[in-house]
């Protein structure tokens, strides 16, 4: 059981600085987040993009935000569990919480600040008829585990990079591989572009484009997908279909928390982000109120206050006042400390 | 500058026809977000950036709009429900050519 003061949904920027302001009141911090990498949306959607409205900021890539944030908090050692989904969450008698991701992972808190965005990122399902029958036994919309498709024949849909990568990686292992796009076209690197055309050439890649798949076929497992070309419908033996149409988030499990839900967000008073349910905060985009503007900057100062009023939870009766940090320095939890230079008084003679 | 007048046609069919104003850098998904034509969180997810397809729109009058980039244009490629008559509603900026314009939703996915 993974323990923490504050356990933070969401590794996006309103999570990762979060870590920094709770560290300066000596509270630490474990992260969950969906994605493998930290950074939100940031790093999964627009790493090379610039931002132009972070203070301080004229204009920063959201990847360098991104390392600064975790730069900024690396002094307050916070944990991550990541390519996890916070599934559950269960209170327990003495208030605190206890959140078990879907890989089973348990994490225990008294704090829990909620900054997932706009949801976890989910992968976006082909409307094909009866597709989660097949979810499991032949369908499947990440690939885990690439050694299941080994000496399998198997159908890739999509026009992105993950499509074409795993459409060339799949060609060693699987005995045949069918990629299969709406266009000619592929939004992808250039040279995964080229290698998919190179091994077409070889036969390694049998490509079908611009064609559609349009049914499933199997009893107990999946055995065929229909593929749709230019009107014309032909069914392609099949042991494994993997529609890549990418991700979109989803408020999924948290959604089913008790919490007062509005506009596809987690309503909160502005006092302190705090939810219906004393000891959940929930701060960023994920949230809603009077006035609410989904912008990072807006997150970074929820996220100050739910520090402040999570500190007065955990610690009620005790006197605290707001430092400034180049008045009183950092102090990390790794032993090192940050100050600011001192003057210099020396007379001269 | 003028406001123009778009006609907007929601994901449940009602139509509404509202003004946009031309000279505030908006796109025709800000403008459907702005008079909460759709539930927040299934419109602009990406926030415009033709990355997720929620603003999916079909045109269905004959304004002259802006051409179709490349990035929309791969978008649309992955997106569900795609007609002829598609556009991301974020990358299209609203200018007096939109006068009259009509469009639909596409289904929220």
């Amino acid at each position: 059981m993974i323990k923490t003061d504050i356990l933070i949904i969401g590794a996006g920027p309103t999570g990762l600085f979060t870590v920094f302001e709770a560290g300066l009141l000596k509270l630490k911090c474990h992260l969950i987040d969906a994605l493998p990498q930290p950074g939100g949306q940031c790093s999964e959607l627009y790493p090379k993009k610039p931002i132009y409205d972070i203070p301080g900021f004229p204009e920063i890539l959201a990847g360098d935000l991104t390392s600064n944030l975790l730069e900024q908090g690396k002094q307050f050692q916070p944990g991550f569990t990541l390519g996890e989904r916070a599934e559950t969450i269960d209170k327990q008698e003495d208030g605190s919480f206890i959140v078990t991701t879907n890989k089973g992972t348990q994490h225990h808190a008294p704090i829990i600040a909620i900054a997932g965005g706009l949801g976890s990122f989910e992968p976006r399902k082909p409307k094909l008829e009866g597709i989660e029958k097949y979810e499991d036994k032949g369908v499947a919309y990440f690939i885990k585990d690439p050694e299941v498709y080994r000496d399998k024949k198997v159908v890739i849909a999509g026009g992105g990079d993950s499509a074409l990568d795993w459409s060339i990686f799949l060609a060693d292992v699987a005995s045949e591989v069918t990629l299969v796009h709406r266009r000619n076209e592929f939004r992808g690197a250039l040279d995964s572009v080229e290698k998919v055309q190179e091994l077409k050439l070889l036969n390694k890649i049998n490509l079908i484009t611009p064609a559609e798949i349009t049914d499933l076929h199997g009893e107990d497992h999946l055995t065929g997908v229909s593929v749709t070309k230019d009107g014309e419908t032909e069914i392609l033996e099949a042991d494994e279909f993997i529609p890549l149409f990418g991700l979109s988030p989803k408020l999924g499990p948290i959604g089913d928390w008790g919490l007062e839900i509005e506009k596809n967000a987690i309503k909160v008073d502005t006092l302190d982000y705090q939810t219906n349910i004393p000891g959940i905060y929930a701060i960023g985009d994920v949230n809603t109120y009077e006035g609410k503007l989904k912008l990072i900057l807006c997150g970074f100062h929820e996220a100050t206050l739910m520090c402040q009023s999570a500190y007065k939870l955990l610690n009620p009766g005790k006197k605290f006042v707001l430092k400034y940090t180049t008045v009183s320095g950092i102090n990390g939890f790794d032993g090192t400390r940050k100050e600011s230079p001192k003057a210099v008084v020396k007379a001269i003679v | 500058m003028q406001d123009v007048t778009i006609h907007i046609t929601d994901r449940e069919g009602e139509k509404h026809t509202v003004l946009a104003p031309t000279d505030m850098a908006m796109n025709l998904m800000e403008v459907v977000r702005s008079y909460e034509l759709a539930p927040e969180g299934t419109i602009g997810v990406c926030g415009g950036m033709a990355m997720c397809a929620s603003c999916q729109c079909y045109v269905n009058s004959d304004n002259d709009i802006n051409a179709m980039e490349d990035e929309e244009d791969a978008m649309l490629s992955e997106a569900f429900n795609v007609k002829e008559n598609s556009r991301l509603s974020c990358q299209i900026p609203i200018t007096e050519a939109l006068n009259e314009l009509e469009i639909e939703l596409a289904p929220d996915v």
